[in-house]
């Protein structure tokens, strides 16, 4: 079975001569809910952004069902069925949550109706507050208008970079539930997490990125219960 | 092409009081902008003020040729207090829009025949020489080594602007190499972290501006040493030499500066003499006029900054991990 | 490397845990402060008094006002209405730096290592009352070479605390995020503070990291100082925090010691989530029972 996302030997990094990614490996099958944890400036936003075209690829390659997508452009992506959540400035706050939604769909927008429907089905409480303007939205609020915006497109795997961050614990709770829903809808999900422990709780498969390589990799239980992983990267408070 | 009268003008420019006046101002912007973080576009305007705060004294008030200087260092004072007082409390971006301002009203002021009775306006001033040349302890006569002879009266100017150049200097080292200087260096990078640590920015920011302007005034003193003033040098363009000088030479440090501008006059003077003569038969730019030749220097200094911001913002001598502009 | 359990203190406050209980010996008093932006309330305390050398937490959702409130405290923004008091002394209309120099000293959500300067220049800056930070006195070297020498010693000391004196002549950029947080407190505690103002210390912190950044918020209760911290990791504050003052909307809905504090009916609804204590992969169904469940 052909991984939806398959990440070999990736090399990236922002500044010239910097890598941030030091030969990466990742993959992902349909269905799967995938997290990534790691200290600060491991790389694991840098990861997810390389997939999504955001950032220099400088060695190794992407593909996305088989198919070469190292270095193509976001917009290509999105159109090939990527979508891709950012952690902050991910709504614009002058448009309303609709306008924003269909900005999510431009590149189709004959099917705006229909996606509405299915977005706002899963964010019911936000298809009431469709005219209200964005910027008005409290952080875990635009967090849901950002994953729907993503959604939009019915892509068939989803990129989130750190969506419980900034939020508060029951927000947090939220916020987790909601994309293991939308995974269980059939999105293939990879997310990079702070929160790891929550992030491992409904993740099917892990892997822990540390200076830009993935140190270790395992389903999510297996990582909750490693006494390695504990120890280096969830901390034993509350782990 | 004459090489060897070229080169020999060229030399020349390096002991110029012009190019000691830009090493003042642009040390001067170095504290304003290197180490403070300040955004001044209007130095051209502290230099009209020194010029024409000595020159004045002088003629309207009969003061003496060293009173003179310190009334220009006083009138810079007050000139910074009137900048800064509104704006730094605020954004950068604002200061900086009222420099541009400021140093435009200044000039225009100069300019203006509402005053030409006191300002000379578009004449300019002269003719404010008399003490200042009665102070010369040199002996009469016109001596040197090869380039670099001149009469009694320009080693005077030369002397008087070196010796200006060097107590600056050692100020601006002093006071960077302090923990006066360390706070400012905070400032630059972060107002509100330097806050929280229980120190008065806004004084700290006054200061600079101040002592800053006080250096560019100094070396408006220095530019109306040798001859007269001219109103319609202290133009904007002479605030973005000042700047593309400061930052060739790096503007956080303290020799930068100095280097940058004695890199750029020798420049300039190297261009002033070599385009006329490319445009000649036979040379390059045969198309051009003279004239136009001459000009071009201006185009290559445009680009040049362009160059350097973008390529080297911290300059020649300066620290990469320190000065840029890339956030 | 096993930390002791965290002393709490206890017995701090007077009459019944509810907002605005008075304290036995309150380090800082706020009354009736009020802030609002255009039609919009943003932070609206009736009396809250924060107690002497013990470590408080303020807790709340996003947008309840808790670093409004930081910075309503601080100096770093002026209320509409009402009174503060720090260690007895009004500060209301202080600027900051003036509070800073009373000795209140406060960290940002967005950490603030200065990054243009070296590590150890960063810890000299924070040190106060230096002679030669004066503009006369800075020119004349051995008016303030001998106080420059202790507070380099000084900084050291505090350096190899943090573990971080090994980069002390790097300039700050080249730190990680969790060494800059490190340096920011370490730079703090040069202003010799009595209160210690934290915003969010764990936001972005590798939960490695965070044990040792536990111990060293200990520390400062350990040497006698007062701290007030800003957080939303639960497990930190039911560890370390001796009070809580719940905020929402602007307002404190409850406060008390932790342990009661956090299971007040209100302060679950509205904050912390009726999963706390349990394993999300069994709520979401997507692993039985069994096989889920919190590790202790």
């Amino acid at each position: 079975m052909t991984p939806v996302i398959e990440v070999k030997n990736l090399l990236a990094g922002y500044l010239p001569g910097v890598n941030i990614l030091n030969g990466a490996n990742l993959y992902a099958n349909k269905g799967e809910l995938i997290g990534i944890i790691g200290p600060n400036g491991a790389g694991k936003s840098t990861l997810l952004k390389a997939i999504f075209g955001l950032v220099n690829v400088r060695d190794g390659s992407i593909s996305l069902n088989g198919e070469d997508i190292t270095g193509l452009k976001a917009n290509k992506l999105v159109a090939k069925g990527v979508g891709f959540v950012p952690q902050n400035n991910n709504v614009f706050p002058s448009l309303t949550i609709e306008e924003n939604l269909q900005m999510g769909i431009y590149q189709d927008p004959s099917h705006f109706d229909q996606r509405l429907e299915f977005v706002v089905d899963i964010f019911g409480e936000l298809g009431k507050r469709l005219k209200q303007r964005a910027g008005s939205l409290s952080g875990g609020e635009r967090q849901m208008v950002a994953m729907g915006r993503a959604l939009m497109m019915d892509p068939q795997v989803l990129l989130l970079d750190e969506p419980s961050a900034g939020l508060s614990p029951v927000r947090q709770d939220e916020a987790f539930i909601r994309v293991s829903d939308i995974n269980k809808a059939g999105v293939t999900t990879i997310m990079v997490e702070q929160n790891a422990r929550r992030c491992l709780q409904i993740s099917d498969r892990g892997y822990v990125l540390d200076q830009g390589v993935d140190a270790v990799e395992g389903s999510g239980r297996e990582l909750m219960d490693d006494p390695k992983v504990v120890e280096l990267y969830l901390g034993s408070l509350g782990a | 092409m004459d090489w060897i009268q070229i080169l020999s003008n060229t030399a020349e420019s390096i002991l110029s009081p012009v190019t000691f006046a830009f090493v003042l101002a642009s040390l001067g912007l170095a504290l304003h902008f290197g180490f403070a973080g300040l955004l001044n576009f209007g130095i051209a305007g502290f230099m009209a003020i020194g010029a024409y705060g000595y020159a004045l004294s002088i003629l309207r008030f009969g003061f003496p040729w060293w009173a003179g200087i310190l009334v220009s260092i006083a009138a810079a004072i007050v000139f910074a207090i009137l900048l800064g007082a509104p704006t730094l409390r605020l954004r950068g971006d604002y200061l900086a829009i009222v420099t541009i301002a400021a140093a435009e009203i200044a000039r225009l002021l100069f300019l203006t025949n509402t005053f030409d009775d006191f300002t000379g306006s578009a004449s300019g001033l002269f003719g404010y020489h008399n003490s200042f040349r009665e102070a010369n302890p040199l002996p009469d006569g016109f001596y040197g080594l090869g380039p670099f002879s001149y009469s009694s009266t320009d080693w005077w100017v030369r002397i008087v602007g070196l010796s200006l150049l060097i107590v600056v200097i050692w100020l601006l080292w002093a006071l960077t190499r302090s923990p006066w200087g360390r706070v400012l260096k905070g400032i630059r990078e972060d107002e509100d972290a330097v806050k929280a640590l229980g120190k008065n920015v806004y004084a700290y920011k006054m200061q600079a501006l101040i002592i800053g302007g006080v250096f560019g005034a100094l070396g408006g003193v220095v530019y109306a040493l040798p001859s007269a003033i001219n109103p319609t040098v202290y133009v904007t363009s002479l605030t973005f030499f000042i700047w593309t000088a400061l930052l060739l030479g790096g503007a956080a440090t303290v020799f930068g500066p100095v280097l940058g501008s004695i890199i750029f006059w020798v420049l300039q003077a190297f261009l002033t003499n070599v385009l006329p003569a490319l445009t000649q038969d036979g040379a390059i730019l045969e198309g051009l006029t003279s004239q136009q030749g001459s000009t071009l220097r201006f185009i290559l200094v445009g680009i040049g900054l362009m160059l350097i911001v973008i390529y080297r913002p911290q300059g020649i001598r300066g620290d990469k991990r320190e000065l840029t502009f890339v956030k | 490397m096993s930390n002791n359990e965290p002393v709490k203190s206890t017995g701090l406050h007077i009459g019944d845990a509810k907002p605005g209980v008075a304290k036995k010996d309150p380090i800082l008093v706020a009354d009736h402060v009020t802030r609002s932006f255009g039609g919009l309330t943003a932070v609206d305390v009736e009396h809250l008094e924060v107690p002497r050398g013990a470590i408080t937490a303020l807790i709340g959702p996003n947008g309840a006002g808790k670093t409004t409130f930081f910075n309503l405290l601080t100096g770093f923004d002026t209320p509409n209405t009402g009174e503060m008091h720090f260690d007895g002394k009004s500060v209301r209309g202080m600027r900051s730096h003036q509070i800073a120099k009373l000795g209140q000293v406060r960290t940002f959500q967005l950490t603030k290592a200065l990054s243009l300067l070296t590590v150890l220049e960063n810890m000299k800056l924070g040190a106060g009352n230096q002679l030669g930070e004066g503009i006369l006195k800075s020119l004349i070297p051995s008016i303030w070479r001998k106080q420059e020498a202790e507070i380099e010693e000084r900084a050291i000391e505090l350096l190899n605390r943090f573990k971080l004196s090994e980069k002390k002549d790097d300039f700050a950029a080249s730190l990680s995020g969790g060494q800059r947080k490190l340096l920011e407190m370490a730079r703090a505690l040069m202003t010799n503070p009595s209160l210690v103002m934290l915003d969010e210390p764990m936001a972005g912190v590798n939960p490695a990291l965070t044990e040792s950044l536990l111990g060293h918020v200990l520390d400062l209760k350990k040497e006698g100082m007062t701290v007030l911290f800003v957080e939303h990791d639960m497990h930190m504050v039911r560890h370390i925090a001796d009070w809580v003052v719940v905020m929402a909307e602007g307002k404190i809905v409850a406060e008390g010691p932790p342990d009661s504090v956090m299971e007040e009916q209100a302060v679950i609804d509205a904050y912390l989530g009726s999963h706390q204590e349990t394993d999300l992969g069994v709520v979401t169904g997507r692993v039985d029972a069994s096989e889920g469940g919190e590790k202790q």
